[in-house]
């Protein structure tokens, strides 16, 4: 960061535009595959993570010069899972049928890597204030995202948006034409097609952008970059990045291997 | 007899706990460019889903259901499984080198692994007894090494094809995925 800005409305845009955290950072693939089968589960499973997120990093804000630097993991990971509880029991008190819908992707959110990276790298170094807003925007940003996304996969898988038949569907017995839902998109696998299509193009423009002189921030998820060194968890990977290790691990063996071939000949 | 295998087929293949409930896709996307370090992986969590399956249960049906301290579970399993990861670490270590060589890189990547609580809580979820948990849980962490191995051994042919630029990297694995997908989604009708 090498200008300090850190206003609310500054922390907001950061949030949602520029480390966007699905789409830039591409963390929190999970949930943003599973629940995004409906515009509403993608607004849902969004603003439930957003409360958690802004309430967690206000705490671990708030407490960061009390808790140790040893413990500071399971720390955090307490504070978010009492968050994320409270947040269940809301749900499921006034308004069960997105819970019903969300079911195991709600306690999960436990585990969803942008809540505790954020908690990591910016909420444990950064003031209460900055540190709310930080978590809203990053929240608003994720719903943003995977209610776009849920929108696109309801609109191709059922026609429907947030419900509502927005194409007409086709009816082949009265000969009516219409639109034909391609029903794979609700489905598992649409979501790995979609996700495949974000990556692919997110490539094309972080080249493009790259090339402009105006790189975008990098990405942190773990899967999508080959290491963790940018992730939350490398904490708990004992300090370092545990894909470079198991990396290391096989071009060390690949080494050793081809010395033992040169060897022999 | 008959449940425990249909119980062991449904969460293995059935519901795949990658290709149909996407817990896990971390290491299934991070971890599988050889087949060797896929099988590493997928047999690490086998261990660790198995083991942590039995101990949320014994905690679970002696503890929090006893007390009416349901309410706790998400904070109490994530709280048990990242301590029974370092310990099983810990033990592995001291006592069984050769296992921890094989192993041993793995298990810290899995505490944070979804795929593991997501196990936990779907115990509860289902009412499942302790045994039927823990052959429930070693189903799902089956179902996760059977997963990323296949994409391994993919991943190590994809290298070998022209596949156009916006694609080059992971955009074709989880295109990969999908097809994968499409292909269990066969298994749904044999239960």
């Amino acid at each position: 960061m090498e200008k300090k800005n850190d206003s609310p409305v500054e922390r907001l845009y950061n949030g949602i535009i520029r480390e966007n955290p699905t789409v830039v950072l591409m963390l929190g693939m999970c949930p943003t595959l599973a629940v995004t089968t409906s515009l509403i589960n993608g607004i849902g499973m969004g603003l439930s993570t957003t409360v958690v997120l802004a309430f967690s990093n206000l705490i671990i804000s708030a407490l960061r010069k009390i808790i140790p630097d040893a413990v500071r993991m399971p720390a955090y990971i307490v504070i978010v899972a009492s968050l994320v509880t409270v947040v269940q029991f809301l749900i499921q008190g006034f308004v069960p049928s997105i819970y019903d819908a969300l079911g195991i992707y709600i306690p999960l959110i436990v585990v969803n890597c942008i809540i505790l990276g954020r908690a990591e790298s910016y909420a444990s170094k950064n003031p209460v204030i900055p540190s709310f807003f930080d978590g809203i925007g990053m929240g608003l940003g994720f719903t943003i995202s995977i209610s776009i996304i849920g929108t696109i996969r309801e609109i191709l898988g059922a026609g429907q948006i947030a419900g509502f038949q927005v194409l007409p569907l086709a009816d082949p017995s009265i000969g009516k034409a219409g639109y034909t839902p391609v029903s794979i998109f609700v489905l598992a696998p649409g979501a790995f097609f979609i996700l495949a299509l974000l990556v692919a193009v997110m490539k094309v423009v972080r080249e493009k952008m790259a090339a402009k002189g105006k790189p975008l921030a990098a990405a942190q998820g773990a899967a999508f970059t080959g290491d963790c060194s940018s992730c939350s968890m490398s904490a708990t990977c004992g300090g370092k990045s545990i894909y470079d290790r198991i990396n290391c691990a096989d071009s060390k063996n690949e080494k050793i291997e081809s010395k033992k071939e040169e060897d022999e000949q | 007899m008959k449940a425990i295998i249909l119980l062991l087929v449904s969460s293995a293949i059935v519901n795949n706990v990658v290709l149909s409930q996407f817990l896990g896709l971390c290491p299934f996307l991070g971890v599988s460019k050889k087949t060797e370090t896929a099988a590493g992986m997928g047999a690490a969590v086998i261990f660790v889903i198995t083991l942590s399956s039995f101990v949320t249960g014994l905690i679970y049906n002696f503890i929090l259901k006893p007390l009416d301290l349901d309410y706790l579970n998400t904070i109490v399993f994530i709280l048990v499984i990242a301590a029974l990861v370092q310990f099983v670490e810990m033990i592995l270590k001291k006592n069984v080198p050769s296992l921890y060589n094989a192993l041993g890189v793995y298990l810290p990547l899995i505490t944070t692994n979804c795929a593991v609580l997501g196990t936990a809580i779907n115990i509860v979820t289902k009412d499942y007894n302790i045994w039927q948990g823990v052959v429930y849980g070693f189903g799902v962490a089956a179902g996760f090494a059977i997963a990323i191995f296949i994409m391994a051994g993919i991943r190590e042919k994809i290298q070998f094809n022209d596949v156009p630029h916006a694609f080059q990297g992971t955009a074709i694995v989880v295109v990969t995925a999908g097809l994968m997908a499409i292909a269990f989604m066969g298994f749904s009708g044999i239960i």
